[in-house]
């Protein structure tokens, strides 16, 4: 199946919808009517045709527009791509990880010809055509990192692990929600986690940290995160704050359902094989509240969880100045009807 | 899910007699498919199918990170072991069909070094060997110290030597020679990070000098791993699955518990990386915990064991698999 790629903007107009096709495969985060931190990770297993699952790196129709937003982001502000000195290794695993598994699974979109260390990379979306020596950046435009981060959907931090804990010594974050590279460049994993209410106290992240300080080779998992953002804006970064704080202030009763995007985070987690540093793409999606709704159990378990939500998630989310006309909205498609059990629609 | 789980099937494709004690394996994949690559300091577990008896050893990879067409290993025989290390130089034959986990590296260099500088005892000279490959390519300096017993056990020096020159020198207790290791730590140059691996004395003097130096702790890095100890037979309670196990004397806890078919993670097999951490439910005896996981108030509590290494003594012990 040929993905038909969309001509959009996530800032200005913001011209971003999802197609009617395109909604079901949403990654909707709730598999219960409520909602609690946990480190709910699975194995990153290719799971349900279709779904953004089935691949290692899932491309969708907003492809093209996801890549013109990070040129745009990048050129304005190149601090958001950021390595350390010693994390190039680790931008060659990644550069390689990308392309050997988009050539695999999109074959029709992507081609990797590999001669020794001589490689030809052919991204026909992109419209790149591009010959280089695997391990030599002299050979590439930039830094590997950047090169194939301005390729594929999704914010990529690259995790340096040593001492027991992982350090954040790479990344291109270009559509964060409310968190700056700049600012974490060179944390360590406790240190970049401090802001997070409640999860500490829980001891989410000590076991995330045992768990992916054991992550295996060639065994990718996953987990999903999630936010609401106002508009289909990708770049809510704290630098741009001024851009996107105010439109808090616009939403009303009648346009909540175009403003409200449920804005989702499939975050995968890769051991890269030269550099041993983890790889941590952050593959956001959006959906408008209208869309979500036409799928009759996500509108009734989206107002359960909201209206459930504990308030110091409320507030460090950053929904406080809407939350109460979004969960009065959400009752409308709640029927009190029982939801299935698991994420996807029925 | 564990690291071991996931086998690569592989042929073994070359074995060398490197010296009296210490031989050489070289596997390919079956396929003829390209093996993962990996970074200097990682290890495989490589499964032995020992007449009816399973048995998963963790050894160091020495090949070239940076060529993915097939690995090798080095195996130093110990008569006094469990067996694994017997079984290689025994059965292991070219041609001979195996199965091996994906790298893991406990042990990886600190890119961030300005100079590695790399002490071996013995066979532990193998993840050295793999990393030297990787700071030449990566065009950082190093220095390899290695000790051994006698010239005809140093395996590989000649042709470190060939390869690496001065980088490398070799220190052999049969001539009198011993690594002044309070000289070689104050002349380094800031920013170098120290490996070792080798016996538990060497790991700790270095580690003692180094402190005593002041070298940032962050700056040491040793590979700690264990053969899992034999000793007497145990039982053992798994509360989930509800079945009783015996651990036999030269088997571990860990291979015991796998052999039940009872589902476990593991991935060191060595006491060093935590994956088989498993939660106490009632001990009546004395657990010898043997690993570099658990801190002493936890073995105290006798609430945590890591079975790939750990072994009982007493009258019950149940665990929460």
């Amino acid at each position: 199946m040929t993905i038909q790629f969309k001509d959009e903007s996530f800032r200005g107009d913001f011209s971003y919808a999802n197609s009617p096709s395109n909604i079901p495969r949403f990654p909707f985060p709730f598999p219960e009517d409520e909602y609690m931190y946990s480190t709910n990770i699975e194995p990153h297993h290719a799971a349900r045709t279709g779904s953004p699952f089935e691949n290692a790196f899932d491309v969708d129709e907003h492809y093209v527009a996801e890549m013109k937003d990070r040129a745009l982001v990048l050129a304005e502000d190149p601090g958001r791509c950021q390595a350390l000195p010693h994390m190039e290794t680790a931008g060659w695993d990644f550069l390689e990880l990308v392309m050997v598994s988009k050539a695999r699974d999109y074959p029709d979109l992507f081609k990797l010809t590999m001669d020794g260390d001589r490689w030809h990379w052919i991204n026909t979306p992109l419209q790149i055509d591009d010959t280089f020596t695997f391990g030599d950046s002299s050979t590439l435009p930039c830094h590997p990192m950047e090169y194939i981060g301005r390729q594929v959907q999704g914010d990529h931090a690259i995790l340096d692990q040593r001492d027991g804990n992982l350090w954040m010594d790479a990344g291109i974050i270009t559509a964060q929600a409310d968190w700056s590279l700049d600012f974490d460049i060179g944390m360590n994993f406790f240190e970049w986690h401090a802001p997070v209410p409640l999860a500490h106290e829980l001891g989410v992240f000590q076991r995330a940290l045992k768990f992916l300080l054991t992550l295996p080779q060639g065994q990718p998992s996953r987990r999903l995160n999630w936010t609401l953002t106002v508009n289909p804006r990708l770049d809510t970064s704290p630098e741009n704050y001024p851009k996107w704080g105010p439109d808090r202030m616009t939403v009303t009763p009648e346009n909540i359902g175009e403003k409200i995007h449920l804005r989702v985070e499939l975050q995968t987690f890769w051991r890269l094989p030269r550099s041993n540093a983890i790889l941590f793409p952050i593959r956001t999606y959006l959906m408008a509240m209208n869309e979500v709704v036409t799928q009759p159990k996500w509108g009734r378990r989206l107002h359960r969880v909201m209206r459930d939500l504990r308030p110091e998630l409320v507030e460090y989310k950053g929904l406080s100045r809407y939350h109460p006309i979004l969960v009065e909205w959400l009752s409308q498609f709640d029927d009190g009807a029982p939801t299935s059990p698991g994420i996807f629609p029925d | 899910m564990s690291a071991s789980d996931h086998l690569i099937p592989v042929v073994v494709s070359n074995v060398v007699e490197v010296n009296p004690i210490i031989k050489r394996f070289e596997f390919k994949h079956v396929n003829g498919d390209e093996l993962p690559a990996f970074s200097g300091g990682a290890h495989i577990v490589v499964e032995m199918l020992d007449d009816g008896t399973k048995r998963k050893n963790p050894y160091s990879l020495m090949s070239s990170p940076f060529e993915r067409d097939q690995y090798a290993i080095s195996v130093r025989r110990d008569d006094t072991g469990r067996g694994g290390s017997k079984f290689m130089h025994e059965q292991v034959r070219p041609g001979m069909q195996m199965k091996i986990s994906a790298p893991v590296n406990l042990f990886s260099l600190d890119l961030r070094a300005r100079k590695h500088l790399m002490i071996a005892g013995g066979i532990g000279i193998t993840p050295f060997i793999a990393q030297m490959t990787q700071a030449d390519k990566l065009g950082v300096p190093f220095e390899l110290h290695y000790a051994a017993r006698s010239v005809s056990q140093a395996a590989y020096m000649d042709s470190l030597a060939d390869r690496f020159g001065d980088h490398v020198s070799c220190y052999c207790d049969d001539q009198g020679e011993s690594v002044d290791l309070e000289v070689l730590l104050s002349n380094q140059p800031l920013g170098t990070h120290v490996y070792v691996c080798g016996p538990k004395g060497m790991i700790e003097r270095v580690v003692e000098t180094a402190s005593s130096l002041g070298w940032p702790a962050a700056h040491v890095h040793f590979e700690h791993f264990l053969a899992p100890p034999v000793g007497e037979p145990f039982e053992v309670h798994l509360a989930k699955a509800g079945i009783d196990i015996t651990v036999g004397a030269e088997q571990s806890l860990l291979e015991a518990v796998e052999a039940s078919g009872t589902p476990i993670n593991c991935m060191c097999r060595g006491g060093a990386c935590g994956q088989c951490e498993t939660v106490v439910v009632a001990c009546d005896g004395d657990i010898m915990h043997n690993d570099h996981w658990l801190d002493e108030e936890q073995r105290a509590a006798k609430q945590r064991i890591m079975p790939c290494v750990s072994r009982f003594r007493g009258k019950r012990l149940e665990l929460d698999l």
